[in-house]
């Protein structure tokens, strides 16, 4: 039982997020005149005005700033409870990643909690997951 | 302070049957508002010269919003100058902003402004597949979103709620006051679609749909449609309704406009919004009588009322204490047509035409004592956010 994830449309900005995963990388477009990490990527540095941008292979650990745990069954496959959460990464905490936290119980996930990037390969996309690291990492 | 928006007064209102289920189209619920707002206005058709909605049609199957200008402009043969929708604006009140804009420069004099929802009737038949289309992908800023199974405004904007619970502190039994205030008034409001009391236990009885979102925290899907008149304050003059202006605006944009970006989780893009309109009136809060906050969830409301400065920051849980202030009869009445949390979901069109009923004492059973002249409205939803302060002379 489950429904499959509705994937996005990528484009030239938006692709790199979507498949580095294919190689294990968190890519964020990231300025090569002031390094400044930008997200939703646009080949545009909105810090020092660059078009110098490249796709970054981030450590792909961050902080929870927001989650929540959905209960309602929105479609009959869909399996329930699950997190969605928005993520600040280590890098640069104004780079926020809409996920699900998986690999744990859902009522275990709190504001705050450090998480790793995982990936899941859907059709042609490696979409970005989050798990807790394990203590002791 | 001449700001332009003190030029404009709505003039009419109307409303169509709201149910959960219509017994006519949209289109059908959609006419019966305008009319009835433009009779109430003591216009005829042929006075309308500008028309203004928000977001326009959609007709996607969702029911969000299936009727925009054309159809009601065909419908009713209404010839204008001036007409506009557009979604990206300052919430669901864009529609208002931009009429505003429209009658100060010339371009109208009475513009009919409308919101239909047929969410109702839609649920019960295509809403599972709006949600979920195999094989089709998702563009634009939702494409952030779409890959977690975000199927809901509840899902997604959850995470502002935790977040302010987070650094509030907020218990829900607080965040009850909201439900159990807007079920109250609408038991006295014969056009609410949910009237039966509900008590504390009631609350924590209804499902958890998204943490810490319960199902009386979210408004209520609904077929109707709402329309008003805007017009400039000198037509307004010889009109029959008490003359109520429009008296200051928030409708800026000065955080990320983003909803995976938003700068300002916990209090989403309401703060900057309501700094705006309060610059542009000598009001201040206090002169509030009546508050027709935003509640698409519980929590839009509560935010509102810190980031109108009803109340400190983080400090909604304590102003709302047991209801008894934010009640009918308390200093500060909310939603008292019973709010989008049980009149149903009219995105903010119901307050506004809410407003106006207490302004111009037509509230009956649920009529705020004290002869009320100010009120405050808002709409809510992340990066968007939008209000006004309506003043009757
Ligand atoms: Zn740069």
């Amino acid at each position: 039982m489950s429904v499959p994830r509705p994937l996005p449309v990528t484009d030239r900005d938006s692709a790199a997020y979507w498949t580095g995963g294919a190689n294990g990388q968190l890519l964020i477009e990231r300025c090569n005149g002031c390094a400044y990490l930008i997200h939703p990527p646009t080949g545009f540095c909105p810090v020092c005005e660059s078009r110098d941008t490249a796709p970054h292979a981030v450590s792909g650990r961050a902080s929870i700033i927001s989650c929540t745990v959905n209960h309602k069954q929105w479609m009959p496959d869909l399996p329930v409870p699950y997190v969605l959460a928005l993520v600040a990464l280590d890098e640069q905490a104004d780079v926020l990643l809409a996920t699900n936290i998986v690999d744990c119980a859902p009522e275990t996930v709190f504001i705050g909690m450090k998480v790793q990037v995982r990936f899941e390969q859907n059709e042609d996309l490696w979409v970005p997951l989050f798990a807790p690291v394990e203590s002791g990492k | 302070m001449n700001y332009p928006e003190k030029q404009t007064a709505i003039t009419g209102i109307g409303q169509s049957k709201i149910s959960r289920g219509a017994d006519k189209s949209a289109l059908g619920l959609s006419i019966d508002a305008a009319m009835q707002a433009i009779a109430d206005a003591g216009l005829k058709r042929s006075d309308i010269d500008g028309m203004a909605t928000w977001p326009g049609d959609r007709s996607d199957g969702s029911g969000f919003s299936d009727v925009g200008i054309p159809a009601l402009q065909d419908a009713l043969r209404i010839e204008v100058n001036w007409y506009s929708n557009c979604s990206e604006t300052a919430g669901q009140f864009g529609a208002i902003f931009n009429a505003i804009g429209a009658i100060s420069a010339g371009l109208a004099r009475h513009v009919l402004i409308f919101r239909t929802m047929y969410e109702a009737t839609a649920r019960k038949t295509a809403f599972a597949n709006a949600l979920n289309v195999p094989g089709q992908r998702v563009r634009g800023g939702f494409q952030w979103y779409a890959p977690y199974h975000t199927y809901a405004a509840s899902t997604q904007q959850a995470l502002y709620f935790a977040r302010y619970v987070h650094e509030s502190g907020i218990k829900p039994e607080q965040v009850a006051r909201i439900a159990l205030n807007g079920r109250r008034n609408a038991g006295l409001n014969p056009a609410a679609v949910y009237r039966t009391p509900i008590t504390m236990d009631d609350y924590f009885a209804s499902p958890i749909i998204s943490t810490p979102l319960r199902l009386f925290d979210c408004d209520v899907p609904i077929d109707g449609s709402t329309a008003i008149i805007l017009s400039h304050i000198d037509a307004a003059r010889d009109l029959p309704n008490p003359v109520t202006r429009i008296e200051a605006v928030g409708s800026n944009m000065r955080y990320r406009n983003s909803w995976t970006q938003l700068d300002a989780l916990a209090t989403q893009g309401q703060p900057k919004v309501a700094e705006m309109m309060w610059n542009r009136t000598d009001l201040t809060p206090g002169d509030v009588d009546v508050a027709e906050l935003y509640d698409g969830f519980s929590y839009h409301t509560i935010n509102w009322l810190e980031n109108f400065g009803f109340c400190k920051r983080f400090e909604a849980g304590d102003f709302i204490g047991d209801g008894s202030r934010i009640a009918l009869e308390g200093e500060l009445p909310i939603n008292t047509n019973g709010g989008a949390l049980s009149a149903g979901r009219m995105h903010a069109y119901g307050q506004v035409h809410e407003a106006c009923t207490q302004l111009w004492g037509r509230g009956d059973a649920r009529q705020v004592k004290g002869d009320p002249r100010v009120a405050a409205l808002s709409t809510a939803g992340g990066p968007l956010a939008g209000c006004f302060l309506l003043a009757r002379e």
